[in-house]
């Protein structure tokens, strides 16, 4: 069977050996469990932004309201901004990852099962240590400023901002304790994203199955390796920035004081490089979503598969040279607006090449518009607006125009919400079958589309023009006679409209994980491996380790092609697809699989320690509970060092053309 | 390509790349590292031509780090980690000859001579500090302290790696291949950290 492991003794814990229940979860070193957990979480602080997002309409939608006040304000925008993209958009990014990457590369689990249970660990923690600001953080009274009277606790998150612009984060101008709740948060999340970006690389390097080719892999691993480099090589810049911030208001460094000599436009070279490739970060995860659910929609391959793979690489290249577009405003030499102009008219090629190759791949298919392709032509449709108006941008002097307006507003939720959005929520149905073993309710799906799709263009459609008419951004009144508030209004209603959506989304979803229509084998007659094992994923995944011979292999064991080149069903596609049922629940050998552990979830539970212990190494237990955090990491680190990833088990018969795992030992 | 060890059992290894997991997964994690120090090594290049003056009350002068380095001193702690990476290697080479013993005196050797290393740094910055040159002295100052301060960092947590790997060889007599692999890795990160270092101490300390 799956696992036959005996627990241990030989560490500081007896090993944990449920499967099933709550300490499982805590332990698990199962991808997809930890997966779900990422999507789980996700989704609650997706939740929580959303709320934050509805306060914030709710403030707009009259000129001159006073339901929140401008503390309030601030800290709405920025945990929304900051929430939305750090705790929802690459979390469940992560979620897909760590779910779909090895199903679909043929292997059993990532390379190293136990570090990514600490990435998610981390994260969580991290999330949970950012959003304790509203309880514990203080803002303080800035030097010259209006918020003299101390912030409600609505008012206590971070407040400057997702971006943190220096000088207004730095200690002079946030006296209070929430932007280091903000930095020190931040940089707890980004390691959990580096852990896991190294994790994936390994994992798409090292552990494809026989026959799988790079250029064989779906494009959805593709763009899961193009962003894990994206990753790789921008979180450690912001990590610097993060540092230097916290090191400014906490140690008294002088970074980004002007006052003091320092440098505040550093910031935001530092922050923008670290932030343009965020956003491909964020969007092509989606993008591999997409280039997964139109061909199995459109019943035709890819079209241009090598092309798709290049030029989301291409981005992944371009995406750290065009930061300085969002600094144009800031002061920065002619030649280099000239410069970064340029480059960002050009990352809209390999762009375009996407869009042109999706719709290629739609043109003449045999279309089913079922919930997941309505999602993903929604993204199509979406993100082409989004990235046009972004081509606005590279145009300096428009920018100049357009720069901390509402048109910014709506061009990055173009290409963030009906773009990376839309995406995932497509994935979530594409794979919801594979995911639960049962299916969900297309008409309920369709409903939550077509509420999204309306409440989408008319909450960010007006903002276009909004911010034309010189709308501008993170300003938390306007006067009546700017003749902004109908549209205002209009945008309200829209957001109002984009949460319904939400919770015929969560409707739907928490109804048919119990009672949908069980799910058969391969419901969607798909392409990739995962399609291939039964639904739910059993926890060894396969059975068999599979062999590849072709670019979306399953497909062509199913199906040939007439002299048309249509698709035409083999005789033996069915009888393959019930053998491969069969043989997925009854594995033929033993299977190993990685034990549970108890560390990886102390890890995470040390690091919002030591960040508690710099806020308050004031206090007389601040730095002891740092020093504890500290500690409990280091601790478990060694406590794992002599933990093998798998207990010793007794001897098998002989199995060695079935090998079992794939994985060194101190994963 | 991918059909390389499939031979024993379950503990057979089925690397794609022909490179083990944990030293792949070392070398992309290096790679990151690089990002870090750059953007530390740029950092420190951008603060440390300017001109403070403005910013000291009349009077006094700006104390700035390039006029406060001991070159000899600091060169003497440089050559002492440079030293350091030659008996990482000699307790990799101890290894695959089969001399669990020299290995652990070779690791000792090298977190030893790493230690001797932060010490120097911590007598440095003691001095530096005395002279008047604090985190908050001016920007260049600051960006001084923090570049070679999370260099010292990743010396230190080096020497844990080395020190957990001699307490695990002591305790058990000997690593197992296993733990052998962690040796090169230690290896790998502590090369790393030396290579960074002469980086460091050429752009930092002796170009003007």
């Amino acid at each position: 069977m799956a696992t036959t492991a005996t627990p241990g003794s030989r560490t500081i814990f007896r090993r944990p050996a449920s499967h099933t229940g709550f300490w499982s979860w805590i332990t698990t070193a199962d991808h997809k469990k930890i997966g779900i957990m990422y999507g789980y979480t996700a989704f609650t602080f997706f939740i929580l932004g959303g709320l934050e997002a509805l306060l914030l309409r709710i403030q707009l939608s009259q000129p001159d309201s006073a339901f929140l006040s401008a503390a309030e304000y601030n800290a709405m925008f920025t945990m929304h901004g900051t929430t939305m993209i750090f705790l929802f958009v690459m979390p469940v990014s992560a979620a897909f990852f760590n779910y779909l990457l090895p199903l679909m590369i043929g292997a059993r689990d990532v390379a190293f099962p136990r570090m990514n249970a600490v990435s998610f660990w981390i994260f969580l923690f991290g999330g949970i240590f950012l959003y304790t600001s509203f309880l514990f953080g203080t803002t303080g009274p800035p030097a010259g400023g209006n918020l003299a009277e101390a912030a409600s606790r609505l008012g206590s998150g971070p407040n400057g901002g997702w971006f943190g612009y220096a000088p207004n984060s730095g200690i002079r101008f946030s006296t209070g304790t929430v932007m280091d709740y903000w930095s020190i948060g931040l940089q707890i999340l980004g390691l959990a994203s580096l852990i896991s970006s190294i994790n994936f690389i390994v994992t798409v390097f090292n552990m494809r199955a026989k026959g799988m080719k790079l250029l064989r892999m779906p494009v959805f691993v593709w763009m899961t390796t193009v962003v894990a480099f994206l990753l790789l090589f921008s979180l450690p810049i912001i990590a610097v920035a993060l540092f230097m911030i916290t090191f400014d208001r906490s140690f008294g460094t002088l970074f980004f004081d002007p006052s003091m000599g320092g440098d505040p436009v550093l910031w935001q070279h530092f922050f923008w490089l670290f932030g343009h490739p965020e956003v491909y970060i964020l969007i092509l995860p989606a993008m591999g979503i997409v280039s997964e659910v139109l061909p199995t929609f459109s019943r035709k391959p890819l079209f241009g598969y090598p092309a798709v793979v290049f030029a989301g690489a291409a981005i992944g290249f371009m995406g750290f040279g065009v930061w300085a577009h969002h600094m144009f405003s800031s002061g920065v030499t002619p030649i280099t607006q000239a410069a970064f102009g340029l480059s960002t008219m050009a990352i809209a090629i390999p762009t375009g090449i996407k869009i042109f190759n999706w719709i290629g791949t739609v043109w003449g298919g045999k279309i089913k518009l079922n919930t997941p392709m309505l999602f993903s032509i929604g993204f199509v449709g979406m993100f082409v607006i989004g990235g046009l108006s972004g081509v606005t941008h590279s145009i300096v002097p428009a920018d100049w125009q357009q720069t901390d307006t509402y048109y910014i507003v709506a061009h990055f939720h173009y290409v963030l919400f009906g773009g990376a959005i839309f995406g995932l929520f497509s994935g979530l149905y594409y794979w919801f079958p594979k995911l639960t073993g049962r299916m969900y309710s297309e008409a309920l799906g369709k409903l939550h589309f077509w509420v999204f799709f309306i409440g989408f263009n008319l909450t960010f459609g007006p903002m276009h023009w909004l911010g034309l008419n010189g709308m501008v951004r993170r300003t938390w009144v306007y006067a009546e006679e700017t003749g902004l508030g109908p549209w205002n209004m209009a945008v309200t209603v829209g957001a109002f409209i984009i949460a319904l959506g939400v919770l015929v989304f969560m409707a739907n979803w928490s109804w048919s994980k119990r009672n949908g229509p069980i799910a058969p084998f391969d419901p969607w007659d798909a392409r990739t491996l995962e399609w291939t094992m039964p639904s739910p994923t059993p926890e060894y995944n396969f059975a068999v380790n599979p062999v590849v011979t072709a670019l979306d292999d399953f497909w062509h064991k199913k199906y040939t092609e007439d002299s048309d080149g249509r698709p035409v069903r083999r005789p033996e596609a069915t009888a393959l697809v019930a053998e491969l049922e069969e043989v997925g629940l009854n594995p033929p050998a033993p299977i190993h699989l990685p034990n549970p552990s108890y560390y990886p979830f102390l890890v995470g539970l040390g690091m919002p320690m030591i960040g508690y212990g710099v806020i308050y190494r004031g206090a007389a237990w601040g730095i002891p509970l740092g020093i504890v955090g500290a500690l409990i990491i280091v601790g478990s680190f060694i406590g794992w060092g002599v933990e093998p990833l798998e207990e010793p088990h007794e001897e098998h018969e002989d199995h060695s053309d079935e090998p079992g795992t794939d994985h060194g030992e101190d994963a | 390509m991918a059909d390389i060890a499939h031979a024993d059992g379950h503990h057979d290894v089925h690397e794609s790349t022909g490179i083990d997991n944990r030293k792949l997964g070392m070398w992309v994690f290096l790679s990151s590292e690089f990002m870090f120090f750059g953007a530390l090594i740029s950092n420190y290049m951008l603060f440390k031509g300017r001109d403070y003056s403005a910013f000291v009350p009349a009077g006094q002068s700006v104390i700035l780090p390039r006029e406060l380095y001991d070159i000899p001193f600091t060169s003497v702690s440089s050559f002492v980690l440079l030293m350091s990476s030659l008996t990482m290697v000699l307790a990799h080479d101890a290894l695959v000859s089969g001399d669990q013993n020299r290995t652990r005196i070779w690791l000792a050797a090298t977190g030893l001579l790493g230690s001797v290393f932060i010490g120097g740094q911590v007598f440095e910055f003691t001095e530096f500090v005395q002279q008047g040159m604090t985190l908050s002295t001016n920007p260049a100052a600051s960006a001084f302290f923090v570049l070679t301060g999370f260099h010292g960092a990743h010396v230190f947590l080096g020497i844990l790696m080395l020190l957990s790997l001699y307490g695990i060889s002591r305790r058990q007599g000997g690593l197992t291949e296993s733990q052998g692999l962690n040796v090169e890795l230690v290896g790998l990160y502590w090369h790393f950290v030396d290579i960074i270092w002469i980086v460091i101490f050429t752009i930092v300390y002796l170009i003007p």
